[in-house]
């Protein structure tokens, strides 16, 4: 039967399409990416699934937009290219989001046909068009739009840096970005493994953004070569958006947590992710990774942690969090892929002190187990010790995956930049803009650590506010944009039934 | 890429590199640090600046080859290029005012409290410069201490050339025979945990330029943390300058020896490459 001629209720019938995974066994040894990705067949399947809403709300489920049954509709038809260039359209970074976003709790968790079945997986047809597109040579370099001549600096290129350098870009504004590490990317390349997000489909991300006119510099310290008030007075700049992101880690401040082979995720994941300390000596980056891993902590960045220690072959990986798996922040589908991998968990248990050897390096920890008292502020039940409950354990390599704050340097480049009492930027919900004319922010900068996909969309945000804001100050002839609500149900006419 | 543009030799595995970096030539002050990335397999690694030129808009490099990213350093020419070069970062060395300032270097600090010193000699205060090696061939930029400074003492440790014994037997003299204001400290740790231990019981501020293992040298990953007053600070962000009373030498130490086996293990791919190049007419 020709899929267009569907009822809603067939398609719903339609069981949602699995993707190949590398098996466990297999994919514990190397660092190839982990799912494989629909065929063409399979995704046209799985697009048949959508049921066409009059109201989608999975739009508005996207914090970006995305016109998702717009591309989906494209898949149907067998239009790949066409749909990955309809995403593009909002998003610019689409085979990244389409393998790290949190889609259940997003688009997916709105998805009307998962009211009674399962979801139609936006998640993955996303990614199956972007890398489509990508890898059949199908990408089409942007047209360059009439130019503006104001010029933006943007400090940071994480997921929010790059969404605003687009964004911008697209605008026909001028865009210069500043990235502190040698490799642009922020988190996508030092914090996310290359087997959930492969470098190569970050670096042809990239290479689209350069073909739109964006200029990326590396290596460059912005907070300490110049400030964001330098940027605009000095460098001609007119607009400044700071995504530097959350990178400061935390340590439990337990006695002993110094000794040799304790690290922060960060380090942890920047040595191998950015450095490849996996291929030590070829990369001459080391990294101490011993036979018994301790990851402490379970959100997303501790799986990351402890799914990159088990490729490094050690005899055990063991994640432990002083809460329950209910709490546990990490999205579910990597809790599942750390499990089948041979992560243990130990749930309700807190580090309280390290033990070293004689040269210093950490051999053993004491630790104590935990019960859920009353809802703190976060609404989680809070962790109590319970006495008498400590054991020890022995350990070589330890990782602390314990959250993040803002990393003052360039806060401290801008004593004016308002922060609250977390050091955490503000910036108004609406415009992105900070307590600086002319200076916004968006990402982890503004939240204290995060999702891509959020910081992607307060990137827009910020975007719309600053292009509003130079229309304004520069007396562009432009119309001002409006928040895209309005926009939202007009975009969506192309999957009308 | 950051080209070399002059290189000279000035003691075995010791050279002095002029590299192109114009940006923070011009916004890099005494105490501040670079990270350099030779290529693209390589560590990122920390190195003080022993000087600036920010009209030609150079950095001034003072090299030992000690493992194997300084080893590979030190053996480029002029012409050849540094793949990054970033910074400048870490934070002005602040020194208390009044009395005389004593800087003192050992080995490649010698090079990094040259620009404390002009510094502060062109505020109007009275430096003495201590410069300490284990013998007369490894003592390093002695006349440009000498400009920079009112006084220079250099000791050896066989009594080679100068003074023979360590920087902190130069240091009690001066301490004896003047008011001493503050004291910088940049080298070896022995050394700076030595001349801290000395100034201590005088009150005398200190401050010691710590050179733990770094990865992004921004504060982002904490892999040079340093416990100073009993705290965790970040070497690369809250320093790289404390105050040398206060520091915890002895897991400075035992942290600085985390790779020691990686980087034996990368010696010897170091020794193979050189083997190598050699080999080939």
């Amino acid at each position: 039967m020709e899929a267009k001629d569907l009822t809603p209720r067939q398609r719903m019938q339609i069981p949602r399409q699995s993707m190949p995974e590398q098996k466990p066994e297999i994919r514990r040894t190397n660092f190839n990416e982990v799912p494989l990705g629909y065929d063409e067949q399979t995704a046209i399947t799985e697009a048949d699934r959508c049921i066409k809403c009059k109201v989608p709300h999975c739009i508005d489920g996207c914090p970006v937009n995305i016109d998702i049954p717009g591309f989906l509709e494209l898949i149907t038809r067998g239009e790949f290219a066409a749909a990955a260039r309809k995403i593009k359209e909002t998003n610019v970074l689409p085979a990244v989001c389409g393998r790290v976003c949190p889609q259940e709790n997003q688009c997916e968790a709105v998805c009307v046909v998962g009211k009674k079945y399962k979801p139609v997986a936006i998640g993955r047809l996303e990614r199956f068009v972007a890398d489509y597109e990508r890898t059949h040579n199908l990408v089409v370099d942007p047209v360059k739009p009439k130019q503006t001549g104001c010029k933006i600096a943007v400090v940071g290129s994480g997921p929010a840096g790059l969404t605003v350098a687009s964004e911008m870009a697209r605008r026909g504004h001028q865009v210069v970005v500043y990235e502190a590490l040698h490799q642009p990317g922020g988190v996508l390349f030092y914090g996310i493994p290359r087997f959930r997000l492969p470098g190569d489909v970050i670096k042809s991300e990239l290479e689209y953004l350069k073909k739109m006119g964006v200029e990326i510099h590396v290596n460059t310290v912005i907070g300490k070569l110049a400030t964001p008030a330098e940027l605009m007075k000095d460098m001609g700049f007119d607009a400044v958006f700071l995504g530097t992101g959350a990178g400061l880690p935390r340590f439990p401040n337990v006695p002993g947590q110094n000794f040799n082979g304790i690290y922060s995720a960060n380090e942890y994941l920047t040595r191998l992710n950015l450095m490849r300390a996996d291929r030590f000596p070829e990369a001459i980056t080391p990294l101490h990774c011993g036979k018994r891993v301790a990851v402490f902590g379970a959100g997303n960045t501790a799986m990351d942690g402890a799914r990159t220690s088990i490729r490094m072959g050690p005899e055990s990986v063991t994640v432990y969090y002083r809460r329950t798996r209910e709490e546990a922040p990490a999205r579910t589908e990597e809790l599942e892929h750390a499990i089948q991998e041979g992560v243990k968990f130990e749930w309700l248990t807190a580090p309280l002190e390290f033990y070293g050897d004689d040269n210093f390096f950490v051999k053993g920890a004491r630790l104590q187990r935990m019960k859920l008292g009353e809802p703190d502020e976060s609404g989680r039940r809070r962790p109590v010790p319970m006495e008498g409950s400590e054991f020890d354990i022995e350990v070589d390599t330890v990782v602390f995956a314990l959250g993040f704050g803002v990393n003052p340097l360039i806060l401290e480049a801008a004593p004016d930049l308002k922060t609250n009492r977390w050091g955490i930027v503000e910036a108004d919900k609406e415009t992105g803009m900070t307590s600086i004319d002319g200076v916004f922010a968006g990402g982890d900068i503004i939240t204290g650590g995060a999702t891509v996909i959020l910081a992607m969309g307060q990137a827009k945000i910020a975007a719309r506010g600053m292009h509003n804001w130079l229309i304004n100050k520069k007396g562009l002839d432009m119309p001002r944009e409006l928040p895209p609500e309005s926009a939202t149900h007009a975009k969506s006419k192309t999957a009308k039934v | 890429m950051h080209k070399i543009v002059y290189k000279k030799e000035l003691a075995p595995k010791t050279v002095m590199l002029k590299v192109e970096a114009p940006w923070i030539a011009r916004k890099i002050q005494p105490g501040q640090f670079i990270i350099v990335r030779l290529d693209e397999h390589g560590e990122r690694i920390p190195l003080s600046i022993s000087g600036w030129d920010a009209e030609a808009g150079t950095l001034r490099l003072i090299v030992v080859g000690v493992g194997y990213t300084s080893n590979k350093m030190i053996a480029l020419n002029e012409g050849d290029s540094i793949l990054d070069v970033v910074g400048p970062l870490g934070r002005h060395t602040h020194l208390p005012e009044g009395g005389a300032a004593v800087m003192i270097g050992g080995g490649y600090g010698t090079g990094a409290i040259i620009p404390s010193a002009l510094e502060q000699r062109k505020a109007g205060r009275r430096v003495v410069g201590i410069v300490g090696a284990r013998t007369k061939e490894l003592v390093l930029l002695e006349d440009d201490l000498r400009a920079a400074c009112a006084d220079v003492f250099v000791t050896t440790d066989d009594g080679s050339y100068g003074r023979k014994g360590l920087v902190t037997d130069a240091l009690k003299d001066i301490i004896d025979n003047e008011d001493v204001g503050a004291v910088l400290a940049v080298g070896p740790v022995p050394m700076m945990r030595a001349v801290s231990e000395l100034t201590k019981p005088h009150n005398i501020p200190t401050m010691v330029s710590l050179n733990a293992i770094m990865v992004d040298g921004t504060g982002m990953c904490g892999a040079c943390r340093v416990t100073v007053g009993g705290k965790i600070r970040f070497a690369c962000y809250d320093g790289p300058d404390f105050d040398g009373h206060l520091v915890d030498y002895k897991e400075l130490t035992m942290r600085q020896r985390t790779y020691l086996k990686q980087e034996a293990k990368a010696m010897e791919v170091f020794n193979r490459e050189s083997a190598g190049r050699t080999a080939t007419p």
